[in-house]
């Protein structure tokens, strides 16, 4: 047993909270909302411990430990569990599945309750701050008033910022990490050929592919595809594959970034529903929080910020975190950024985790020793 | 007063003998934060600072304090009219481009600005100079091929660039070893600290 294994949580479990009908942004409702999640450690008696992960976008609640029979830890099990980043000895740390999702959480393959059938492209438009209207129901479920944080990297970072936009009150702090406050237009891109290649699947059917069981897996592999080259550099790619070939037993030669791409997008559409990839990038594209709303200015600010980016992220370049600074820090919000060096691209948040851990640790501490100190209210 | 900030330099008590009690301080190029988190202890400032070193930024997170990671000129833009009652600059100036552009700035932020800087004119500074060598002492340590230095100045140097600009000096200290130098100060003082305002 490594000694990082031995920092591993017990055995964890996802749960199922049904919040009832969500009344969504666009003014329509989804009814019978089931909200897949995860916690670790334990809330404390005054329910002041507690922090919200938000996962990227092809997460899921299960960011820490093992499940009954996993071979692999949650998503982000090198920042959560007993001393590490995400301490669970000191916090209670709650993840939960994205409302649009397909890990448990309710979204466009869930069962319409009017129809009996699966939604598909009757699932209404969603947006991050639906997803995080979710979640704020799930925490208060939780017993939790207010959060002590709420931290995550990429589209986990967007709902980060919607959470401080929409709930500045009932959060002590915010770490949006490679994230940025609105797609740009080569974001927005991207996401449209991923977007174009499940379409243009004739499996995908206009969205009906659950009933006869042939999904399109071929456009969602190929989106998967042009994800994963987004997400790594020019530098990790050479050092991960340079021009390296290998023979296939028929004979057939690839590049090794071939071979990678190819099996990251077959092993995707094992796990991810293609109506969820259309609903959740369509969300992401349209989240902008970059005008005044963010911030209710004559308000007494206390919300504290770490704001996290990776000089190789070309997806969600270092520029966008710095705007975010800006606007927080002229609005007068608390606010720490590091750029930190990193060459893995936008994959570095989940990599550079001993960097990561090294502020989020003191961070938090503080974070949590002002709440303990600040005389109450 | 704490372990940690009992033997702090003769310079940060002066700087910290100078700022009231629970004001708000802005310091450009703040380092590991050693200052920063003297005048949070001895003062309960509300301090922040800019930095451009990222290994510097672990250490100022550590300490507890608020920092941004990125270089002066272009960090100073992004904070609100009157945001600070001080702006420090301590051992930060020599390293700036646009001096003159970065103090102005400054202004915008805050009405006192308290700058720390090596003295170039020190004694051992002349006589290397005199003996045809680039200047090398405790404050200005560096190499003429590797130091991170743009600017040399003296302390007469930056009192007429105060006339120049019309800067009120309100108070003006000099050290060397740790100790305060009044007699020739632009000879035998190797740091010096000056409080600056509009007129």
């Amino acid at each position: 047993m490594t000694k990082r294994e031995e920092q591993s949580l017990e055995i964890v479990e996802t749960k199922y909270f049904n919040l009832g009908a969500l009344k969504l942004e666009s003014g329509a409702a989804v009814n019978d909302v089931v909200i897949a999640y995860e916690t670790y450690g334990k809330l404390n008696a005054d329910a002041s411990n507690a922090v919200y992960i938000a996962h990227a976008f092809s997460g899921d609640a299960h960011a820490a430990g093992y499940r009954k029979g996993d071979s692999k830890p949650g998503w982000w099990d090198d920042m959560i569990g007993p001393g590490k980043a995400f301490d669970t000895n000191k916090y209670f740390i709650i993840c939960s599945n994205v409302l649009g999702g397909c890990a448990g959480s309710t979204g466009p393959a869930s069962i319409n309750p009017k129809t009996q059938k699966p939604y598909a492209l009757d699932f209404p438009v969603i947006t991050i701050g639906d997803m995080v209207n979710a979640q704020k129901k799930l925490v208060e479920f939780l017993g939790i008033k207010k959060l002590l944080s709420a931290a995550g990297g990429s589209m986990g970072g967007m709902q980060v910022l919607q959470w401080a936009s929409a709930y500045p009150d009932d959060i002590c702090s915010a770490i949006p990490i490679s994230t940025a406050m609105k797609h740009s237009p080569q974001q927005i891109a991207f996401d449209e050929v991923a977007r174009q290649a499940i379409m243009a699947d004739p499996k995908w059917n206009n969205g009906n592919y659950y009933e006869t069981g042939d999904a399109p897996d071929d456009g969602l592999s190929i989106a998967r595809m042009i994800g994963h080259i987004t997400y790594m550099s020019d530098k990790s790619m050479e050092e991960k594959f340079s021009r390296n070939r290998r023979l296939t037993q028929e004979g057939k030669s690839y590049f090794d970034v071939e071979s990678y791409l190819h099996y990251k997008g077959g092993s995707f559409t094992k796990r991810f529903d293609a109506n969820s990839y259309l609903y959740i990038t369509r969300a992401m594209d349209y989240f902008d929080v970059s005008d005044i709303k963010f911030v209710k200015a004559a308000k007494k600010i206390d919300v504290k910020f770490l704001v996290i980016s990776f000089a190789s992220d070309w997806l969600y370049p270092s520029y966008q975190s710095e705007a975010t600074v800006k606007l927080l820090k002229l609005k007068g919000y608390d606010t720490t950024y590091i750029e930190i060096k990193s060459t893995y691209g936008h994959d570095a948040f989940l990599l550079e985790f001993d960097d990561e851990t090294k502020l989020i640790k003191h961070f938090l501490a503080k974070v949590y020793d002002d709440r303990k100190n600040a005389p109450a209210k | 007063m704490s372990e940690d900030t009992k033997r702090a330099p003769l310079e940060f008590r002066t700087i910290a003998s100078i700022i009231e009690k629970e004001s708000s301080v802005l310091d450009l190029g703040c380092g590991t934060g050693d200052l920063l988190y003297y005048l949070t202890k001895t003062k309960q400032i509300n301090g922040q600072g800019i930095e451009i070193d990222e290994e510097a930024i672990y250490k100022c997170v550590e300490k507890g304090l608020t920092v941004f990671h990125t270089d002066i000129e272009s960090g100073i833009d992004s904070y609100p009219d009157a945001g600070f009652n001080y702006i420090v600059m301590y051992n930060s100036l020599q390293q700036i481009r646009q001096v003159d552009r970065v103090i102005e700035e400054s202004f915008r932020l805050a009405e006192r600005i308290i700058i720390g800087f090596p003295n170039f004119a020190y004694f051992t500074a002349r006589k290397d100079l005199l003996l045809g060598n680039s200047p090398v002492t405790k404050n200005l340590p560096y190499q003429w091929y590797d130091t991170p230095n743009l600017r040399f100045l003296s302390i007469k140097d930056f009192e007429k660039f105060c006339g120049g600009k019309n800067y009120k000096i309100s108070d003006r200290f000099f050290f060397s070893e740790n100790k305060e130098i009044k007699l020739f100060p632009n000879l035998f003082a190797q740091t010096a600290v000056f409080v600056i305002s509009k007129r």
